[in-house]
């Protein structure tokens, strides 16, 4: 009987996480000086969702992001993320994995420092971590697997683990709302798998996920909400029902091919380079 | 052994070393955030500023650090808004702004033949002109800068890391900006009596570089940093009394000395 009443209680009302969108831009125009990017967005990806954009380079994915960070401001329109403008969201509500071709990794940071980073903003002014933020930099660095790195200089990990320790980074303040900007760019294709896997667990627990991305199979394997982007929204939903010739020719402009393999899909350009093949 | 300890007799060896120690600290701890940030080439810039500042300053009958302070903070600014606000990048900034209010400076000194002040020690240091208040001026800078820099290390370190994440997780950029262009300012116009104008890029770049051929860690780059910074500066000053240079000089060939022999060891044992 109990059971029956909490499936009609959720039922009738949703939980939080249901009834509010994690973002939400309403008519929103972004452009550099009289460049216009984008017009008259209007977009909402709900709260627990875990959403990839995918689109040609130049498309306006960076200043989406940028726009939704609130690093950029929009020329019109609203940013709200979790009901809240995009200036006043509390600091650690929202995390941020860069990209990790604007790293310098030449600075002197270990592992450990870089973590370090996404508790500064809560209020604590000493230079060293206290005891409570130690054993939350360690367990989180356990849990994603840079605990024995924790030590090291950050240009002397893997790929994987780099991207991992940057995650840590933003994943310390416990936020509701996290965004990469493409995180499968410059590491290779196993490490993107365990990315997008540890990405899908993140989400599971909650936490609202965006991301961008160039690659189109890895979106098509592991996420399941899309939105295909190119100076507007061309289309969102999931990949096995967006991820169409008709939608992918209209983002990227040329013939894509896409073919089901065992319940895959994997997605090519129409036009190989023909090589000389010196085995015939 | 007499010889040695003969410069520790005079008032004005005494004076000179402990503002060399403490200028060396400030330059080392301020120096690690000038490489990091990739502006090596602004403490060169606003000294000249300053100097031209303080020519400016005692033109009108006002006092060196005064017109110093004013001319370098318009000038921090100035290259601030500018490199902010037009596609043009920070050294054409720092190249046209400080050689502007240098030039102002020059100008001045040219058009007013009856100047008065000692400029190869404004040019090169020299201790025998450092002042009560000057040691003062100089303790001051230190204690505050040490302060800040110790109370905004976490923020100081987020911003310098990644600017754009920094200002995303809540870090208030632009104040910390601005602060960051005040202590090195203040760093620069403190230093001007003992290593001299053409001297100060060079005082806050070594020690920074030298810790950084050594560590690989932050917290550790400025401790090795502010350490290099003090002995530097103690042993560029005790060289100075011995072969009668300017201090400046002695400072900043004896910190190439160390940086070169840190680089060699940091060769060596990456081989």
């Amino acid at each position: 009987m109990r059971r029956v009443w909490q499936v009609l209680m959720q039922a009738i009302m949703p939980s939080d996480a249901q009834s509010h969108a994690a973002i939400e831009l309403t008519g929103v125009t972004a452009g550099y000086g009289k460049h216009i990017v984008f017009s008259d967005l209007s977009l909402e990806i709900a709260s627990g969702q875990f959403t990839g954009i995918v689109g040609p380079t130049a498309c306006g994915k960076t200043t989406l992001l940028k726009i939704i960070l609130g690093v950029h401001p929009a020329i019109t329109g609203t940013v709200r993320l979790h009901n809240h403008c995009t200036d006043s969201v509390k600091p650690g509500g929202l995390g941020y994995v860069p990209q990790l071709g604007s790293v310098d990794w030449t600075f002197p940071v270990t592992v450990e420092e870089v973590i370090m980073m996404g508790l500064y903003t809560n209020g604590r002014y000493w230079p060293w971590l206290s005891k409570t933020e130690r054993i939350s930099i360690h367990a989180m660095a356990d849990r994603l697997g840079v605990y024995d790195c924790l030590r090291q200089h950050i240009v002397n990990i893997s790929g994987g683990q780099r991207q991992r320790t940057f995650l840590a980074r933003a994943l310390i303040n416990r936020p509701k709302l996290l965004i990469l900007d493409e995180p499968t760019s410059g590491v290779d294709i196993k490490t993107q798998h365990e990315v997008l896997h540890l990405l899908g667990d993140i989400n599971r627990e909650g936490i609202t996920i965006l991301l961008t991305t160039h690659d189109l199979n890895a979106v098509a394997s592991h996420l399941p909400w899309v939105i295909c982007f190119n100076r507007g929204m061309i289309a969102q939903g999931r990949p096995n029902d967006i991820f169409t010739n008709q939608i992918l020719t209209q983002t990227y402009g040329g013939d894509i091919v896409i073919v089901k393999h065992e319940g895959h899909l994997l997605i090519a350009n129409s036009t190989p380079l023909n090589f000389m093949d010196d085995t015939k | 052994m007499e010889f040695l300890l003969e410069p520790f007799a005079y008032d004005f060896f005494m004076r000179g070393l402990l503002a060399a120690v403490m200028v060396g600290a400030l330059c080392g701890a301020v120096g690690v955030y000038v490489v990091l940030r990739g502006m090596s080439y602004v403490g060169h810039g606003l000294s000249h500023a300053a100097i031209g500042g303080a020519i400016i300053g005692i033109t009108f009958n006002l006092d060196f650090y005064a017109g110093a302070l004013t001319m370098g903070l318009l000038a921090a600014l100035a290259i601030n808004q500018i490199t902010k606000n037009s596609h043009i990048k920070l050294d054409a900034a720092i190249g046209i702004v400080t050689t502007a209010i240098f030039a102002l400076g020059v100008a001045i000194v040219s058009k007013l033949r009856n100047f008065k002040q000692n400029f190869e020690a404004a040019l090169f240091g020299n201790i025998l002109g450092i002042t009560d208040q000057d040691l003062m001026m100089i303790a001051g800078v230190t204690v505050i800068t040490m302060i800040t820099m110790f109370f905004c290390y976490r923020t100081l370190l987020f911003s310098t890391f990644d600017h754009e994440a920094a200002r995303i997780f809540g870090v208030k950029t632009n104040t910390v900006e601005f602060l960051f262009s005040l202590l090195l300012t203040l760093s620069v116009i403190v230093s001007l009596n003992v290593v001299g104008v053409t001297m100060v890029a060079a005082t806050l770049i070594a020690p920074a570089i030298t810790a950084r051929m050594l560590t690989d860690s932050f917290s550790r780059m400025i401790v090795l940093a502010i350490l290099f910074g003090s002995v530097t500066g103690i042993v560029g000053m005790y060289l100075s009394y011995i072969f009668n240079v300017a201090s400046g000089t002695t400072i900043v060939l004896f910190s190439t000395l160390v940086f070169s022999l840190s680089l060699m060891a940091h060769s060596l044992r990456r081989q």
